[in-house]
């Protein structure tokens, strides 16, 4: 409870010392520059170096914050990639060359191509389908809300969740995992599915599809209802029926919606680290990257040159998304 | 408007039907978590949740209490009893020994080695037999029942007490909180600055933060680790410490924050914020009486997806917070369980479930500026 209170009291502490310096910055910058009671010519070049700081004043934090925690790791992570173990030896290219020739690197690095093809191709999908029906019944919100919902748990609530649906009982006992009873009710013979290699990464992506589906489908929703009514009415009289209207009309003028939704969760499947280690820590042929790469940064006291090289190829697989994005930004601003 | 009218009402079923179909697959994962949760944790482990109402069987050893309370009829020594001690299950077989634990029907009378005799009825009630006084340990009883249906917060209780989930909650709220609240203030200065005012190399801020806005945090983890270990030692205090995981939750949220309430900000009528300047008041005054009030419900969307990405956070909460078992947040906790206690499904569950309850009810009481947030951070 104590901890509870100080966790309140630098909340507090963190807000008022926030609002402090930008009550403070401000006010001696305006004593600093007087623009009262001078000379015109003193008061015009004091209100314009004002307006020329004050900016910074306002940026200034969140620029430093920036610094510290992006800018100068992604830096550092490049020098250490060329370091050894620990950070102190030079070692050139060695960490690249190790990468290139382990077995255990492109097993992770195809796997996560495995991840950037389901993934975000059913999220989409069905997000578009659940969007698109949802829109046409009356207890079409209800639905998008509870399917929203796993959007709230965290990935290794998620995975408990989904590792008690494949859960396996050997033998004549009774399964209580969801999946197996399932399978033992048709007929079947339990597997313990999360052991199976390579299928059980499909095992481990239908966790995160569960997750993401909502977030396209909320997205694609709200893109679907800006379409204009009049196309759809025009090709109603033009004779098109239901899946010629969607797939001619509809999809074509959310486009650019599904390809944000699409970059989303590709972003995000190249980070994902929490599902892997819950369900398998990278076991049976299921590691990848993400989870790789924590596993060297601890793995006998931790290997920074071997875990920076897996995170700078992390980055690099998102730097064509980050390209795009920013071209989008940029074009956005020019219009507005 | 999909199609002809004669077939409209076959597809709008087949559409409510899908839908359900749809909601169905997504919410049984979470139902069944709870449902497991609440269970008595010796039918979770025999019995699917899905026949959490139904009674179950089980197969029990029992084993008589000490020898004190036997008492001496005739020429036998007796133990008498009951198997259940609160549940009116019903026994339906009984045996002595493990090799045959359903060798008798209920109410007959087994006949054991040196002349004992064992006697079970269907409520649970025992009569233990034996010509000479028992001397060592209990009778071992072994049976099958069907108990009925039972549930119980035990398992919460459990789990919040002996788990140490309670300490845990604690610690994620000690975590989420000031990550949570800090940010927003820096993001709303700058949001603004990037929005509204005039100074050289704005563009290439505003570039640069939504270039952060996908960088991986697994970029930033390994110098950051080495930093703060190198100012944990020079200072003498620990590395993982509550401010240093605050700092880093604030600085990994600004790039989000930024970008979406500068969006926000930069939508607000231009001739109010002109007309304000007009009047002389300075930027300053205008952000904190105009600017401030009117970008609420882009502060609450953030906030909300702050609160939600802080308290569902493991990476960096194992990164800059470590294993130590005092400042465990819940999804560390999870995770240790998930090793310690793999295969015992009352805990995780319960476990689970605490962890999800504030996000969850967060994410229904709010879900209107979640829906709002992640609209103006997307769709462009």
């Amino acid at each position: 409870m104590a901890q509870l209170i100080s966790a309140l009291l630098v909340m507090c502490i963190g807000v008022f010392g926030c609002a402090l310096y930008f009550y403070g910055a401000n006010l001696l910058l305006d004593y600093c520059f007087p623009a009262k009671q001078r000379p015109y010519d003193v008061i015009a070049r004091n209100l314009r170096i004002r307006n020329a700081i004050r900016p910074w004043l306002f940026i200034g934090p969140a620029m430093l914050a920036l610094g510290l925690y992006f800018i100068y790791p992604i830096i550092d992570s490049v020098r250490l990639s060329l370091f050894d173990r620990s950070g102190e030896a030079f070692v050139g290219f060695a960490n690249y060359q190790w990468l290139f020739s382990s077995t255990e690197f492109f097993e992770s690095f195809k796997n996560n191509m495995l991840w950037l093809i389901v993934v975000p191709t059913l999220s989409t999908f069905f997000g578009l389908v659940i969007a698109t029906m949802t829109d046409r019944i009356w207890w079409g919100n209800i639905a998008k809300s509870l399917i929203f919902m796993p959007m709230a748990i965290s990935f290794i609530g998620a995975s408990i969740i989904w590792k008690f649906i494949y859960d396996y009982r050997s033998g004549d006992d009774t399964q209580i995992g969801l999946l197996n009873a399932l399978v033992v009710f048709f007929g079947g013979e339990p597997v313990a599915w999360i052991t199976v290699p390579f299928w059980n990464n499909f095992f481990l992506m239908i966790i995160l599809v569960w997750v993401q589906t909502g977030f396209a489908m909320v997205i694609l929703s709200a893109a679907l209802r800006g379409i204009p009514e009049e196309t759809i009415e025009a090709a109603v009289l033009d004779g098109a029926n239901g899946i010629q209207i969607f797939f001619r009309i509809m999809v074509p003028q959310i486009w650019g919606t599904i390809a944000v939704v699409w970059t989303t969760i590709t972003i995000l499947v190249l980070k994902v680290f929490d599902i892997v280690l819950a369900m398998t820590n990278g076991q049976w042929n299921t590691q990848v990257l993400a989870n790789q790469m924590f596993d060297w940064m601890f793995r006998g006291g931790g290997d920074s040159g071997r875990g920076a090289v897996i995170a700078i190829v992390i980055m690099v697989l998102v730097i064509p998304i980050m390209v795009w994005n920013i071209r989008r930004a940029n074009a956005e601003m020019e219009g507005r | 408007m999909l199609t002809s009218s004669s077939k409209k009402s076959s597809l709008t079923w087949l559409v409510h039907l899908s839908v359900f179909l749809l909601v169905l697959i997504w919410t049984i994962p979470t139902a069944g978590l709870f449902v497991s949760s609440i269970r008595d944790k010796d039918q979770l482990s025999v019995s699917g949740w899905w026949t959490a109402l139904a009674s179950s069987e089980q197969k029990v050893v029992y084993r008589t209490p000490v020898p004190d309370s036997q008492i001496q009829e005739a020429d036998q020594y007796v133990l008498k009893g009951n198997l259940f001690a609160d549940s009116n299950a019903s026994v339906s077989a009984f045996g002595f020994s493990s090799l045959k634990p359903d060798a008798f029907v209920v109410g007959s009378t087994a006949t054991m080695k040196k002349g004992k005799t064992l006697t079970v009825q269907a409520n649970g009630d025992y009569v233990v037999t034996s010509p000479v006084p028992f001397t060592k340990r209990g009778q071992r009883i072994f049976y099958t029942a069907d108990v009925p249906p039972r549930f119980t917060l035990d398992n919460y209780r459990e789990v919040l007490g002996s788990e140490g989930l309670a300490k845990s909650f604690i610690n994620s709220l000690t975590v989420t909180i000031p990550s949570t609240v800090i940010p927003i203030l820096m993001a709303a200065f700058a949001a603004y600055a990037l929005a509204w005012m005039r100074f050289p190399g704005r563009a290439l801020l505003l570039v640069t933060v939504v270039g952060l806005l996908v960088v991986p945090l697994q970029m930033s983890l390994i110098p950051l680790l080495k930093a703060y270990n190198f100012i944990g030692e020079s200072f003498g205090v620990g590395s993982k410490t509550y401010l240093g995981i605050w700092l880093a939750h604030t600085a990994f949220g600004l790039p989000l924050a930024i970008y979406l309430l500068r969006n926000y900000i930069a939508g607000l009528p231009g001739e109010i914020i002109e007309s304000a300047r007009v009047d002389g008041a300075s930027d300053f005054d205008i952000f904190r009486k105009i600017v401030l009030p009117l970008s609420f419900p882009a502060l609450a969307s953030f906030s909300i997806f702050q609160f939600l990405w802080v308290w569902n956070d493991l990476l960096v909460a194992m990164v800059f917070l470590g294993n130590n078992e005092e400042q465990l947040v819940l999804t560390g906790r999870l995770r240790e369980l998930l090793g310690s206690r793999g295969g015992n499904w009352e805990i995780l569950t319960a476990s689970a479930f605490i962890t999800i309850l504030v996000p969850l009810a967060v994410f229904f009481a709010l879900q209107r500026f979640l829906v709002r947030g992640l609209l103006a951070g997307s769709v462009k």
